[in-house]
């Protein structure tokens, strides 16, 4: 698209997109770290990612202001407005994502002498999975790729089929060995952030969808609910 | 958005839809294909656009766009230019407003006029209104001329304002009182269309909102076309936004749409600032 004809406004929204591809690339670097501790059982990998937490916090704050900067000077309209308002959507997803991240990397040592490593197994596999949706839809938002995210959004089908499969997985080592109740419990936790993550993701991808076509995703997507198969 | 929410989707097509059918309900001025020309230099080009009754049409664009010339061609002011001629059709109510046997004269009573600059005659407040009145014989008595004065001066929110100084000259108020008389001038003959040419922007901010406010309640009355160069004006007070460049009608929708989701890239580029 053409400048704007004041070109601090494009200067400023380029500010923004900025802030926002920081945030993202904190919180994947949070969540694979967050995953990577939890795998190997890294304590002190943990420790550095609750200590990242603040940072992008601090970034969603400063996002806001010059959102609303943005809008009190320069009342931006048509797909300004909508990258406006759709930066400010993604900021707090991304801040969630953070937290999750955070609360994750908390329960490292919660889940220390977990056994059987299987199940650690199968929570680093759809850790992974996540992670990978995470970057595909921070691409697609930086391409404003409205396939990709798009793309992003029907893919959390498989995000949640894990984790209905995770969670009857970790039900079932309760029941072999209720000593493992405590840890396993701490696990599902872990699993049930992921699945937020993932929700998270595509919550940005209809962002993206809304910023890049003006349109809306329908609110139904396919969706396999792990309350209710169970 | 929770997937879990049970509202039905909201698609933009269907709001859009929706307003749009709103929009068309009653089509008060129908504009085919109007092209006007200066001498030889064609001003507008093929412009059809239906505006609504009890609705406000906002025409944007960048100067020279022919936005006003199209303005103007509703209720014949291009007549007043010697080397102008229109082509197309222009109707109100089905009436062919360029028929032969339709008096110009009676015709901007029927569709009144409000100019960026606000131009009272240099006459009292009473008579400023008055004389439209008069000319029409819309009063037969004195009695009922002070009730239409008084109507129209408070429907355009300034009787509370001048009521004690009526035989005060109208050039001694203030530019967003001359304007607001002006208007009190236009509807006291009981136009069923107003046009205004950037009606606001040669007033302050609390002038231009008493305006805006004052169009918006006439809007259950009238048909309103105004042109004007603010587009967050278009965007407070129109129902539909029509956008002109380079004399040809680019795009027109319900005002929603124009100003967050634009069909045409020169829409977007023109609203957001990138051009004009």
């Amino acid at each position: 698209m053409t400048e704007h004809t004041v070109r601090s406004f494009s200067q400023d929204l380029e500010e923004l997109s900025g802030d926002l591809a920081r945030m993202g690339g904190l919180a994947e670097d949070m969540l694979s770290d967050a995953i990577q501790a939890i795998a190997s059982r890294d304590l002190a990998l943990a420790e550095t990612v609750v200590a990242r937490d603040p940072q992008i916090d601090q970034l969603q704050v400063e996002v806001e202001k010059k959102i609303l900067r943005l809008l009190a000077l320069r009342q931006p309209l048509a797909r300004d407005l909508r990258q406006t308002i759709s930066a400010l959507k993604i900021a707090t997803e991304l801040e969630r994502i953070g937290d999750l991240g955070k609360s994750i990397a908390k329960r490292v040592k919660l889940v220390d002498g977990i056994e059987p490593v299987n199940a650690l197994k199968g929570v680093a596999r759809m850790g992974r999975l996540v992670t990978a949706q995470l970057k595909r839809v921070l691409d697609a938002y930086t391409a404003q790729e409205t396939d990709a995210a798009n793309r992003v959004w029907v893919r959390d089908e498989e995000v949640d089929e894990h984790y209905q499969s995770l969670f009857r997985e970790v039900v079932t080592y309760m029941i072999e060995d209720p000593r493992t109740i405590s840890a396993c419990a701490h696990l599902l936790f872990v699993a049930k952030n992921l699945e937020r993550i993932g929700d998270h993701c595509t919550n940005i991808a209809e962002e993206i969808h809304f910023l890049v076509t003006g349109e809306q995703l329908p609110v139904e997507r396919p969706k396999v609910d792990a309350l209710n198969s169970n | 958005m929770s997937r879990m929410d049970p509202m039905p989707p909201l698609r933009m097509e269907t709001v859009v839809a929706a307003r749009t059918a709103a929009v068309k309900a009653d089509v008060k001025v129908k504009a085919e294909t109007v092209s006007v020309f200066y001498g030889d230099k064609q001003a507008l080009f093929d412009v059809s656009l239906d505006m609504p009754e009890k609705s406000v049409t906002a025409l944007i664009g960048p100067s020279g766009c022919g936005k006003s010339t199209f303005l103007r061609s509703i209720n014949r002011m291009n007549d007043t230019i010697p080397s102008c001629r229109v082509t197309g059709r222009i109707e109100i109510d089905g009436m062919d407003v360029n028929d032969k046997s339709v008096d110009p004269v009676v015709l901007r009573a029927q569709v009144g006029m409000v100019f960026q600059k606000p131009n009272p005659f240099p006459k009292s407040i009473f008579e400023n209104v008055a004389y439209g009145v008069r000319l029409h014989g819309l009063a037969t008595s004195r009695g009922q001329l002070n009730e239409i004065v008084e109507a129209s001066l408070r429907k355009a929110g300034l009787w509370d304002e001048v009521k004690d100084r009526l035989n005060a000259s109208g050039a001694s108020l203030s530019g967003g009182q001359q304007q607001r008389l002006v208007i009190a001038r236009a509807i006291a003959v009981n136009p069923e269309i107003i046009l205004m040419d950037e009606p606001c922007s040669a007033l302050d901010p609390i002038a231009t909102a008493k305006v805006e406010e004052l169009i918006d309640e006439l809007r259950s009355n009238y048909c309103i076309v105004i042109v004007t160069h603010s587009m967050a004006q278009a965007a407070r007070v129109s129902q539909q936004t029509a956008f002109f460049h380079l004399g040809k009608l680019v795009e027109a929708g319900p005002t929603e749409a124009i100003f967050t989701n634009p069909k045409d890239s020169r829409t977007q580029d023109y609203i957001t600032g990138r051009f004009g």
